[in-house]
Formats: structure tokens, C-alpha cells, sequence
């Protein structure tokens, strides 16, 4: 971490990027040599992964072995679960989410791609747009995440040749168009040799792209976060109740989306009572405004009977108020779904339950057709499922804003996360 | 238009603010692992910033090898006192003399492995169904799977192939009787992030993190400060050195480095030049590839 500027810490933002690719398409390798070239590896880490490069016979040091983890992924060589790595840069602080690209781990990359900014879609050069390719546009379409960067992979194996990188590019754009994707780049590279990742490549003059690091340091991202509809999950209510602070009443929170400022009128769903904003506060400090994904605790100028799972929004811009919902879900268990089943559902600070009430279609997230027919959802199945809850749930719409829009399924045998679901 | 975008220490700490505040919410009894080190230390001044001007939330439980630097306990006790929190100590010698906990010998011994023991009877004394730990995932490779909601069964184990996912912030803590949770806050801070934090918050910390004149001595690479824990051997041989600690442990398995760093900034400074991780000098970590997979499967922390 030499390069690191201990100044520029205080201007630094946060990029959370996800990578996918089909197995062996180089997502690891890319990942480690992100680290390595931006010198945020570590010798004692370094040399660890070069004596077992070694103890294995390969020919270069494996830097696919910085992020396998588990002593099963390691042995197998295969990524099995998530794995979250960090680098930063004089610009930028990065939040990796390394995920495992087999169709049966389809819900490890719905989980890292819930939060990410960016997503990093390897292609191999040699094989073009294949399945995988698909599913993981498509996920990354579903999850709205704002930046797709295609990174075309091994081009050390095609010659660096341009054709072949166009054609990718073309094959590739020509499907996306299907989907909500807004913002994609395009990037010829080698993981392995490092071309283009870090430092731009002498072996392709054709292509007069950024690198990835720039990429990734100079990416917007201000806008990824809705900053026009303010909502506030109440998470906790404190009450402190001691002499000091005798009738201190404020609303924990993380601030949803859009800006809320002291003596904005507020409105609180789902009950409908309106008050002002009295104070933002955050320990000794009082803000005179705060925004989106800021903790704070708000206090309101009227008592009102507020509650954890409550919301509180700015009462000239609403959410809706509804038992009602149309969701897509993605399965992540192995037992499917039970049609009419009941599950405890969580969405923003709210626990809530529903019933299934109709199973529409399932996603062939291969071919993006929709099947009618089969109504049987299972372990990395994606559908479209509607639900109705035993008690009102202030929502947005998924595609306006994740926070809002997002919930989860519960069993409530097993306890277990069963679906992930994006509000249509 | 302003400028709505966080740094990156100000969106870190409003996440580990909102896992906090989940936990308040979600749980009946935890309590913050407390071991008087710097990851600690900056959740317990996030926990004090998610629930003002409540007075501190959560009991703190240190797990005490009785191998401890004395400045750590001092610190510790008052931190305490200072906030009015209440502190819980499991003792790993009271474990030993009950026959509970087995004492390692030999010149490497240490109580690291032993603390599993002790904690896991605490939490079951304390009936504790969640346990806020200041593990970061940047620390180690079996951490970087870990989750921030991270499911223990009646047994305390960690099953790193079969975690519950967790998506967005939607964090579900359910579980059944006997069961409990870690939760670890700052999972997506790095060592620059919790130094730069102690700095921009002005957080207090034990001395020994600057450097101090101390008794130490060489073994296999590492610099061990001299106490009564660790036996020397016999080529082995005391000398005074200029040194700090990056990470604060058991004194059996916390090496030192050679530092000049007298100030916070410098501290800071010397993390960003530093070309070997913290758990680098960490000796409970070198003892396999998989070491720290496997005690966490058993329940450490
Ligand atoms: N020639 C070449 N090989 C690569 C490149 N990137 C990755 N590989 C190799 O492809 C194999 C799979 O890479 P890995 O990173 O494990 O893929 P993952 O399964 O997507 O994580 C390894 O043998 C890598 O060395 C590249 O750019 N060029
Ligand atoms: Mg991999």
C-alpha cells in the first residue's frame, strides 16, 4: 500500500463492484491481480500463496488463490461462497464481492450483487457470449446494478485481435438492449499478463479505452443512490429516560433515500400522522440536513406513537401503502416454494408475513423466455410471484429505489432466508 | 445541487451504526466482545454514537487469558467506567482450574485456543444470544466469507458452506432456543479504515499502540514482549527495543514491531507503508493454512 495517500482519506467515496463469469473465465485471477498491481497485496500473504502456487507445480503464481478462502475451495479450486476483499487507491476504497459463477450458485450472486455500484461481467475471448453470460446480464439487470463493465478475458489466447473483441462487443450489446442496463463498457484484457487492468496493454494499440482501474476509480456513482424520495425505516425508537435527556424521543435510522432537513413536514406510514422535523442528530453532533445512506436519529416536533417497521417519509412525496405486492424472486433454498405457502417477510425494519397468492411464470434465465407452465420453484429459480401480507407495507418500486424495494422470505420452520425479492 | 455522496469512512460507519442498531432491535441479550484492542474499541464508539444520548447499550464481555498486557486491563476497566457499561469477564484460568479448559505446553503454548472454551460458557451463563465481535473480513481469508449476521447452532458452530445469504441490509437474526449469533459491524472496514477512523474521531486508545521502550526478545522472526507467559529458551535473549503493537492479543501470540510512531497520524502513516499484514504477527494464525477456518467452526470469534 505504498502508493496509498494518507491525505486524501477524508475525500475518499466507496465503489462496491461484483464479479461474475462462468468458472475458469478468470475472476479470481482478475481480482488478485487488481490487488497485486495496485499494491494492496501484502508480502506475508504474497509469499504464502506463492509457496503453495509452487507446492502444486504451477507455472505462475496463482493469484486466483488470494481470494479462495475455504480449505474446500482451495482443494477444489472452485469458489464456493462469496468472498469479500478490499483495496483502495488514492481515489477510492473498493468493496469487492467475489462471487462463484456455476448455475447452482445463482443466489451467491444475487447476494453480492444486492449492494453493488458496479459489476464486472468476464467473458472468455475464446468462447464469446455463452449461457452464463446471459444469466449473469440478466442478474445484473434484475439487481439494477448501474455499471456493467464486460471485461473480455484472455485475449493473450486470440492474438489480442481486435475482430475478435468487436464481435463480443456487438454479440453482447445486441442482447443487453433486451434488458435494463444503462450504463455498459467494454474492455479487452488479460487477466493472467495484466493487460489493460491496471496498466494499459502494449500488445493491443487498437483499443484506445480506459483501463479497468480507471474505470472503476472514475465511474459516477453520486447518482446510483436515489436522492429525490426521502424515506426513514425506523429501526429503534431511543428513549433515554434518565434526568439529562427526561423527554428525549428520537428515531433510529439509515436514511433510505432522498434528503431530509430540520423543519421538513413529515408524514409517518402507515398510520398517517404528520409532524416536523425537529433535530437530526448524531451523537454530540446536531446536522442541519442528512441524506441517503447516512444513521442518524431524528426527532419530531410532535409526540406521536411511533414504532420500529414504521416510515417516515416527507409528506409531499409518498410511498405506497399496501398488502398487496408483485415481486420477482429469486429462490435460495433447496426446498421449493409451496404454492399458497405462508413465509415471514422483512422488508426495510418491517417483519411482516404473507401467504402466496399466485405464482405468474418462471425466468429461463438462460434465454430469458418465460415459462407459464412450470410453476414448480426451486433452489436459483428467478419468477414472478405475487403476495399478499398480514399487515401494510410502505414500498417503492425496486427499480426506483433498492432499499425500499427490496425484501426477503423467511421459513419460519427453519428460520432460514429462503427468497430474495425485488418489488415490481 | 449539493453534493449527496458520503466519504468512505462516513458510509462505513453508517453501516456498522445500522448492524448495531439491528442488533439492539433484534435481540433480546447481546453483548460486545471486548478485548480491549482497536476493533473493540472503535465498535464500542459506534455503538455509542448509534444509540446517544441512551447511555451505552450493551454489557461488554471480555474474554480474559489472563495473559494480558496490564495497560489493556487498565484501558478496559476504565472505558467501563467511564460510560457506565457494564463489564462481563470470562476468565480462561478459572476454565483451567475447573478442569474445563486444558493448558497447552511447551515453549509455543498458548491460551488463544482455550478462549473458545471459556467464551462459549460465558455466553451460556449470561443466556447472551448475540455477540458483536470487531472482526473485519480484510483481516484473514476464512473471514472474507463471513457474513455480518452469522448464524451459530445449539452447538456454536460456524458452517462457512452453508451461511444464511443476506442481501441488501435485510438481516435476518431469527432463530430457534439454544442458538445464537455473532454480528460483526465492521466486517467491510480494512486496518487503514480503523486507523484513519481512530484519527478522524480522535478515539482513545492503549498506550500500547504508540510506540514504548519494552523487554523484548526474538523467535522465529517475531518480537515477542519478555513476561513471565512465555518461557525463553535457552539461545534466546532479552534485549530493550523501540516497539509498538498493531494488533492487541494474548501477550503469548501478539508480536510487537519496531516503530517511532509517537501520534495517531503517524500510526496512520506507518499502516500505509507497512508491507506485511497485521496477522502477520499474529503466531495463532501460522499454524496451519486453514487455522483460523477451523477455530471458527468451533466457535471462536
Ligand atoms: N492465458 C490466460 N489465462 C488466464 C487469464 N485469466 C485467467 N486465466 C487462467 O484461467 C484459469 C481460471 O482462472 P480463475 O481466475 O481461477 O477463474 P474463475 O473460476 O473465474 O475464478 C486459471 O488457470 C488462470 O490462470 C488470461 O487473461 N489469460
Ligand atoms: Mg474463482
Amino acid at each position: 500500500m505504498t502508493e496509498f495517500s494518507t491525505a486524501g482519506y477524508l475525500t475518499m467515496d466507496l465503489l462496491r463492484f461484483t464479479t461474475a463469469g462462468s468458472v475458469d473465465d478468470g475472476k479470481s485471477t482478475l481480482i488478485g491481480r487488481l490487488l497485486y498491481d495496485s499494491k494492496s497485496i501484502f508480502e506475508d500473504q504474497y509469499e504464502a500463496i506463492r509457496a503453495t502456487s509452487e507446492k502444486r507445480g504451477e507455472e505462475y503464481v496463482n493469484l486466483a488463490l488470494l481470494t479462495d478462502g475455504l480449505r474446500a475451495e482451495r482443494e477444489q479450486g472452485i469458489t464456493i461462497d462469496v468472498a469479500y476483499r478490499y483495496f483502495a487507491t488514492p481515489k477510492r476504497k473498493f468493496i469487492i464481492a467475489d462471487t462463484p459463477g456455476h448455475i447452482q450458485y445463482t443466489r451467491n450472486m444475487v447476494t453480492g450483487a444486492s449492494t453493488a455500484n458496479a459489476a464486472i461481467i468476464l467473458i472468455d475471448a475464446r468462447k464469446g457470449l455463452i449461457e452464463q453470460t446471459m444469466r449473469h446480464t440478466y442478474i445484473a439487470s434484475l439487481l439494477r446494478i448501474p455499471h456493467v463493465i464486460v471485461c473480455v478475458n484472455k485475449m493473450d489466447l486470440v492474438d489480442f485481435k481486435e475482430d475478435v473483441f468487436e464481435k463480443i462487443k456487438n454479440d453482447y450489446t445486441a442482447f443487453a438492449n433486451k434488458l435494463e442496463i444503462s450504463d455498459v463498457y467494454f474492455l479487452p484484457i488479460s487477466a493472467l499478463k495484466g493487460d489493460n487492468v491496471v496498466d494499459p496493454s502494449k500488445n493491443m494499440d487498437w483499443y484506445k479505452g480506459n483501463t479497468l482501474m480507471y474505470l472503476l476509480e472514475n465511474i459516477k456513482i453520486e447518482n446510483d443512490i436515489n436522492h429525490s424520495d426521502a424515506r426513514f425505516p425506523v429501526q429503534y425508537v431511543i428513549r433515554p429516560m434518565s434526568n439529562e435527556h427526561h423527554d428525549y424521543r428520537g428515531y433510529a435510522g439509515r436514511i433510505a433515500g432522498g434528503v431530509f432537513k430540520k423543519g421538513d413536514a413529515v408524514t409517518v406510514l402507515p398510520s398517517g400522522h404528520t409532524s416536523k422535523i425537529k433535530s437530526i442528530d448524531l451523537l454530540d453532533n446536531s446536522l442541519e440536513e442528512a441524506f441517503a445512506p447516512m444513521s442518524v436519529t431524528l426527532t419530531l416536533e410532535n409526540e406521536i406513537d411511533i414504532s420500529r417497521g414504521d416510515m417516515i417519509v416527507k409528506t409531499d412525496n409518498q410511498p405506497i401503502v399496501t398488502q398487496d405486492i408483485e415481486v420477482m424472486i429469486c429462490w435460495l433454498a433447496d426446498k421449493q416454494l409451496q404454492a399458497n405457502g405462508k413465509y415471514a417477510l422483512k422488508h426495510t425494519s418491517k417483519d411482516v408475513r404473507c401467504i402466496v397468492k399466485d405464482i405468474q411464470y418462471k425466468v429461463n434465465i438462460n434465454t430469458l423466455e418465460k415459462i407459464e407452465d412450470d410453476k414448480n420453484i426451486n433452489l436459483n429459480d428467478i419468477a414472478r410471484i405475487s403476495f399478499k401480507t398480514t399487515a401494510p407495507i410502505t414500498i417503492d418500486k425496486y427499480s426506483r429505489n433498492r432499499n425500499t424495494g427490496s425484501i426477503i422470505l423467511i421459513d419460519e420452520a427453519t428460520n432460514v432466508t429462503v427468497g430474495a425479492g425485488m418489488i415490481i | 445541487m449539493k453534493n449527496h455522496t458520503l466519504t468512505h469512512l462516513k458510509e462505513l460507519e453508517s453501516e456498522s451504526i445500522f448492524v448495531l442498531r439491528e442488533v439492539a432491535a433484534q435481540f433480546e441479550k447481546p453483548a460486545l466482545l471486548f478485548s480491549g484492542g482497536k476493533d473493540s474499541i472503535v465498535c464500542f464508539h459506534l455503538a455509542r454514537k448509534a444509540f446517544a444520548p441512551s447511555k451505552f447499550p450493551f454489557p461488554l464481555l471480555h474474554v480474559d487469558t489472563g495473559h494480558n498486557f496490564e495497560e489493556t486491563i487498565t484501558f478496559r476497566d476504565e472505558l467501563a467506567k467511564k460510560y457506565g457499561a457494564q463489564l462481563i469477564v470470562g476468565s480462561v484460568q478459572q476454565s483451567i482450574d475447573e478442569g474445563k479448559a486444558i493448558e497447552e505446553r511447551g515453549f509455543s503454548a498458548s491460551r488463544n485456543v482455550l478462549q473458545t472454551v471459556t467464551l462459549l460458557e460465558t455466553i451460556e451463563k449470561y443466556k447472551l444470544d448475540a455477540c458483536i465481535g470487531g472482526a473485519r473480513r480484510d483481516e484473514e481469508k476464512a473471514r472474507a466469507k463471513e457474513r455480518f449476521f452469522s448464524h451459530r447452532d445449539e452447538f456454536v458452530q460456524w458452517d462457512p458452506k452453508n451461511q444464511r445469504p443476506e442481501l441488501w441490509n435485510l438481516f435476518n437474526g431469527r432463530k430457534h432456543v439454544g442458538e445464537h449469533f455473532r454480528v460483526f459491524p465492521i466486517s467491510n472496514w480494512t486496518e487503514m479504515d480503523v486507523w484513519q477512523y481512530i484519527l478522524q474521531e480522535n478515539i482513545e486508545i492503549p498506550s500500547i499502540y504508540f510506540t514504548h521502550e519494552r523487554e523484548c526478545f526474538l523467535r522465529d522472526g517475531v518480537i515477542y514482549a519478555h513476561s513471565h507467559v512465555i518461557p525463553l529458551k535457552p539461545n534466546e535473549k532479552v534485549e530493550k527495543m523501540q516497539v509498538r503493537f498493531r494488533t492487541i492479543g494474548d501477550i503469548s501470540c501478539t508480536g510487537a514491531v519496531l516503530s517511532k510512531a509517537t501520534t495517531l497520524e503517524e500510526i496512520v502513516e506507518e499502516v500505509a507503508s507497512t508491507r506485511v499484514t497485521e496477522r502477520g504477527s499474529r503466531i495463532d494464525d501460522k499454524r496451519s493454512e486453514a487455522a483460523m477456518e477451523d477455530r471458527k467452526k468451533a466457535g471462536y470469534f
